[in-house]
Parts: structure tokens; C-alpha cells; sequence
């Protein structure tokens, strides 16, 4: 049961629905400083799906905002647009993007393509161009990291951070409120085991029935959906190690609450669902309200999808994750700290 | 002779309801200490607070020489205890369990091994060693489960109705165990409701609605009430309880 419903899980839900984006970082590199090409990032700006983030003076410099996060898509506009644009009524503007998160790279750049594509029409109708002539700005579309734009590619990593989510935090939530119901509990209270020896007992074996999976499941990525970490896969054990402390511990701590198995599972159902939905696996973090990117802040969830992403597609180095690795072992002695403090040997 | 267990008006009460009433009582090195009492009269109760598993409300307690209050792990360190509930692993098998209680307690390997054979061969369990425990029938896990108890060799023993719901001839052999493990050295404490078990024990407190309301070897108690057996004894005590 262990391995067999996760494994049905990562090969259903990889399929499923894309979304809507919006606040979608813009970095723009504007060669020409002409008047139509204010008038076209003004327009872009103006549509309301995209940020301006970054306004860079060379291309170089604009990749390294997408390599930090800070954009998602490039609009690079060459020397002498205007120019070009009036004499020869044709020029070029390039897009890179960065498809880390493919739907919204994906999106992003059909939106931006729309919208150049009816500033185009604007631009001829004002010069009283006959109208047969429009396709003059192409834009070609460059996607950096996650060529194939594929939104499996995307997927997967995350729904493997689901999978070891579901074992480090409902199967641990169940476990001592288990023996608690049928009694083994108290011939435990009755021993003199120091506390946090009788936490560390019942966290190790998800560590491990965790790394199993996680291994099965890059297996699976890789079999089937051709997918393999463009970094380091020891990364991912390394990120997935901590991890499952941090939620195993954390369904240690409602197992020490709970007095029946029914209110553990709940419990523990209900959190697992608010992580998921903020944890950016579904929809990305940045669009969502700003109130709820602080919340997000505090879901251990959000770390981990963030991290398998970076590892999977950009192939990021630990150096790249160490706020995220810092994040988890913080939360990983929070909750673990608390399982042992509210475990009560004696009532 | 030095005593195991003092207690001096140790009470628990939960909410409005008193479960236990100030008890005072002495339990002596290496007796067979019978505590009797209706359901509901506060027996367990009284055993998970010497046993650490309970904090008193208020009033005194002394375990193998330690307080319960602050040493319970020094408690927990030098007794056994049975609960009422069998509570064992069930999906480990008899000698899986001796081994990890064994371990939690502290025991080396080597002496794990060791004593499991002995304790095995002691009470007959030898069939059983592999078996998981849930597959067991009830009379054979009381045996397994006192087995475990003892199997640190404590300095006392806290069994609470070990012989519920077994029949009178495993009873029989269970208290056969219970003497084997008395000449050992090791005090025993045991509840039941079982009169005729009462006769077996060296001193047997009567508790009643939360208090002790006789304390003193069995045939000194026939002969204060005017008995002929401990089940007169019982009943002459137990009519005046309002709790249960």
C-alpha cells in the first residue's frame, strides 16, 4: 500500500490541468530607446500579467535575473527597432524564457506574443500601412532550462515531494495516537526511555521507508517520463533527508495530541491540504495574494517543491539551496523539539 | 524488614470526582501485597500513580526508595508492571518483545539472549517463541505479558487483574508464576477481583469508594469481620460503597 499509492499517484496526476498566471517577472533589455519601443513595453507593462522587474543594458546581465529568480521571461528589443521597423517595416525582438515553471513560462510568452503582435497591428494602422502587410515584429520564443516547455517535466519533481509529504506527515500523525488505542503506549511510559529516544525511534523508519520511495519514484521519473535531476541527485536525498524529519516530526507532534486515530488523520489531512494548495506544487507562489506569500513563508512544503524544481531542471548547486536547506532543518527541530516536549510520559 | 512502597495520603482527584482518598499504606520487600477492590474503587489508579504513569494530586508516595513526584524515571528504572489491557507489540513475536523491552530497559544483548531462554524455559512459553503475539490465545498472553514484566528483574512487580477473563485452571498456574517470581526476591503488587486470589497473598488491602477501608493478611481480616472466607470479607466492605 506504502509504495503501490504513490506510484499510481505519479503516473495519474502528472496529466492533470494547467492554470492561469499572472505577475509574471518581466526583465526587459531596450537596445534602441526609441519612442516605439517605450510604447511597446508600455503596453506589455500595461496589460496587467506582467511585472517589470528588471531593466537591464546588455543580455548577459538580464540572464543573471533569470538565474536568480527575479524574472521569468526576457524581452529583448535590438538596436535601431524604430529605425528598422519605419524603413524596412520589419525587425525582430527576441523573448527568453526562463520554463523552470512551465506553465508560467509557457503562458507568459503566448501573452507576450499577443500583446506584440497587437501592438504590431496599431503601429500599421497609425502609419497608414495597408494592412496586408502585418507579421513584421516576429518574436522568437527561446525557453531556457526547460526546453520541451513540458508541464510533466514540471510536475513530477513536485508530485514527488507530495508522495514523500503524505509518508512523512499522515502515516507519522497515525502512529503513536495508534498506541495509544490499542495500549502498547503505556507499557512504553512504564520504561525508564528518556523521550527523545522513544521520538527518534518512531522518526528513523520513515526517514528510511521515505529515501526508499523517493528512490522508486526518481526511478519512475526517469522510466517514464524521461526525467532525471540536471543536478546533483545526491541533492535531492540530502534535501529529502531533512525534509522528512521536519514532517515526520510534525505528525509526531499531532500524534501526541490526538487521543483517537480518526482526530489524527484530520488533523493531519487538514494541514496536508493547505500546505499542498500553498505550497506553489499547483500554483505558483507568486501569484498568489501577498498576505499569502507570507503565509507560505512558514509551510515546509513550499521549500521542498521550490528545491526539486531548481535541482531538477536548472540544476542547481547546494550552494543555490542553502535557504531552503536552512529553512527545513529549522523546521525540523521546531517540530521535533515540540513532539518531545508534548509527549507526556506521565498524565 | 525494609519496606518497597510508602504512601502517606496520596490522592487523585479528576475534576470534582476523588478517585483515590488519601491513602496511607506500607508494602514490604519481597511480600505478595493483594490490592482488592470493586470496579471504580480506584485501584488502577492508584497503581499508575506509584507506577509514574499518573501525578498525584497531592499527598506523599515512596517507590523502591524513590519519590514519585520527582525520580519516576528512577521509579520506572526498578519496577515491571502488567497493565489490566494487554499491551504488548502484537505484530512482534514473544521473544521480539523480550528483546525490545529487554534493550529499553537497558540490558545487553547478550543478557537478552540469555534471560529469554531462561524466562522461555521457566514458564513454558518455549512452542511460543516465534509466534506474533496477536495469534496467541488470551491465557498464553498474560503469560507472555508477565513474562516481559519481570523480565528486567525488578525490584517490585505492579500487575494489575492479571488473571482477567482467564480461566481457573491458567489462573491457578499463573499464581504459580507469581510465587516463583515472589521467591526470587521480587515484591509483588497485584490487583484482582478474584477472592479466592486473595487468599494467596501475604497482606491484602480492601479499597473502598477511593479509600482503604481494611489492611492485613488474610486470616486476620476473616477473623476482624467474622468470615469464614475473604469473599465474606469483600462483601461486608463492599455493600457500603457508593461509586460503584
Amino acid at each position: 500500500m506504502i509504495i503501490g499509492l504513490p506510484v499510481i499517484q505519479l503516473l495519474i496526476l502528472p496529466w492533470a490541468a494547467t492554470f492561469e498566471q499572472r505577475n509574471i517577472s518581466l526583465g526587459v533589455i531596450d537596445n534602441d530607446r526609441g519612442a516605439y519601443s517605450r510604447q511597446l513595453i508600455d503596453k506589455v507593462v500595461s496589460s496587467g500579467f506582467f511585472r517589470l522587474t528588471d531593466y537591464s543594458g546588455s543580455y548577459d546581465q538580464a540572464l543573471k535575473t533569470i538565474e536568480n529568480d527575479k524574472a521569468d521571461l526576457i524581452l529583448e528589443i535590438p538596436a535601431h527597432f524604430e529605425n528598422n521597423f519605419v524603413r524596412h517595416q520589419q525587425t525582430d525582438v527576441m523573448l527568453s524564457v526562463n520554463a523552470v515553471n512551465g506553465q508560467k513560462a509557457g503562458l507568459g510568452a503566448a501573452y507576450l506574443g499577443q500583446i506584440i503582435a497587437e501592438f504590431n497591428q496599431n503601429v500599421i494602422r497609425e502609419q497608414g500601412v495597408q494592412l496586408d502587410r502585418i507579421n513584421l515584429i516576429q518574436t522568437t520564443p527561446y525557453f531556457k532550462y526547460n526546453k520541451e516547455m513540458n508541464y510533466r517535466n514540471f510536475m513530477v519533481p513536485g508530485i514527488l515531494v507530495m508522495l514523500l509529504t503524505l509518508i512523512g506527515g499522515v502515516l507519522s500523525a497515525m502512529n503513536i495516537v495508534k498506541e495509544k488505542e490499542i495500549g502498547t503506549i503505556e507499557q512504553i511510559n512504564v520504561t525508564p526511555i528518556p523521550k527523545y529516544i522513544f521520538i527518534l525511534a518512531k522518526l528513523i523508519p520513515f526517514i528510511i521507508i521515505g529515501l526508499v520511495l523517493l528512490t522508486i519514484g526518481l526511478f519512475i521519473a526517469w522510466l517514464v517520463y524521461g526525467l532525471f535531476p540536471a543536478g546533483n541527485v545526491l541533492l535531492v536525498y540530502l534535501f529529502a533527508f531533512f525534509y522528512l524529519i521536519a514532517f515526520t516530526g510534525a505528525g509526531l507532534v499531532i500524534s501526541t495530541y490526538s487521543n483517537t486515530q480518526q482526530q489524527a488523520m484530520f488533523t493531519a489531512v487538514f494541514f496536508m491540504i493547505i500546505f499542498f494548495l500553498l505550497s506553489g506544487l499547483f500554483t505558483p507562489v507568486s501569484s498568489m495574494p501577498e498576505w499569502v506569500q507570507t503565509v507560505t513563508i512558514f509551510n515546509p512544503l513550499r521549500y521542498f517543491v521550490e528545491v526539486i524544481r531548481l535541482i531538477f531542471m536548472k540544476g542547481s548547486q547546494l550552494t543555490d539551496i542553502l535557504p531552503q536547506l536552512g529553512a527545513i532543518i529549522g523546521f525540523g527541530v521546531f517540530f521535533n523539539t515540540w513532539a518531545i516536549v508534548n509527549y507526556k510520559k506521565t498524565g | 524488614m525494609n519496606t518497597v512502597i510508602t504512601t502517606e495520603n496520596l490522592t487523585k482527584r479528576f475534576g470534582d470526582f476523588t478517585a483515590v482518598d488519601r491513602i496511607s499504606f506500607e508494602v514490604l520487600k519481597g511480600e505478595i501485597f493483594g490490592f482488592l477492590g470493586a470496579n471504580g474503587a480506584g485501584k488502577t489508579t492508584a497503581m499508575r500513580m506509584l507506577c509514574g504513569l499518573l501525578s498525584p494530586t497531592s499527598g506523599k508516595g515512596l517507590v523502591a526508595g524513590f519519590d514519585i513526584y520527582k525520580q519516576s524515571d528512577d521509579i520506572k528504572r526498578n519496577i515491571g508492571y502488567m497493565s489490566q489491557k494487554f499491551s504488548l507489540y502484537e505484530d512482534l513475536s514473544v521473544a521480539e518483545n523480550m528483546r525490545l523491552f529487554g534493550g529499553i530497559y537497558g540490558m545487553s544483548p547478550k543478557n537478552i539472549i540469555s534471560k529469554t531462554g531462561e524466562v522461555l524455559k521457566e514458564l513454558e512459553l518455549n512452542n511460543e517463541r516465534n509466534t506474533l503475539v496477536k495469534s496467541l490465545p488470551l491465557g498464553i498472553k498474560q503469560k507472555v505479558s508477565f513474562a516481559v514484566s519481570i523480565f528486567h528483574t525488578p525490584k517490585i512487580v505492579f500487575l494489575d487483574e492479571p488473571t482477567g477473563g482467564v480461566d481457573p485452571v491458567a489462573r491457578r498456574k499463573f499464581w504459580e508464576m507469581i510465587y516463583q517470581a515472589a521467591e526470587k526476591g521480587i515484591t509483588i503488587f497485584v490487583t484482582t477481583h478474584y477472592m479466592d486470589e486473595a487468599e494467596y497473598c501475604n497482606r491484602v488491602s480492601i479499597m473502598v469508594d477511593g479509600r482503604i477501608e481494611a489492611l492485613d493478611s488474610p486470616d486476620k481480616l476473616k477473623k476482624t469481620f467474622h468470615a469464614g472466607n475473604m469473599d465474606d470479607v469483600f462483601q461486608s466492605l463492599a455493600r457500603k460503597a457508593k461509586n460503584s
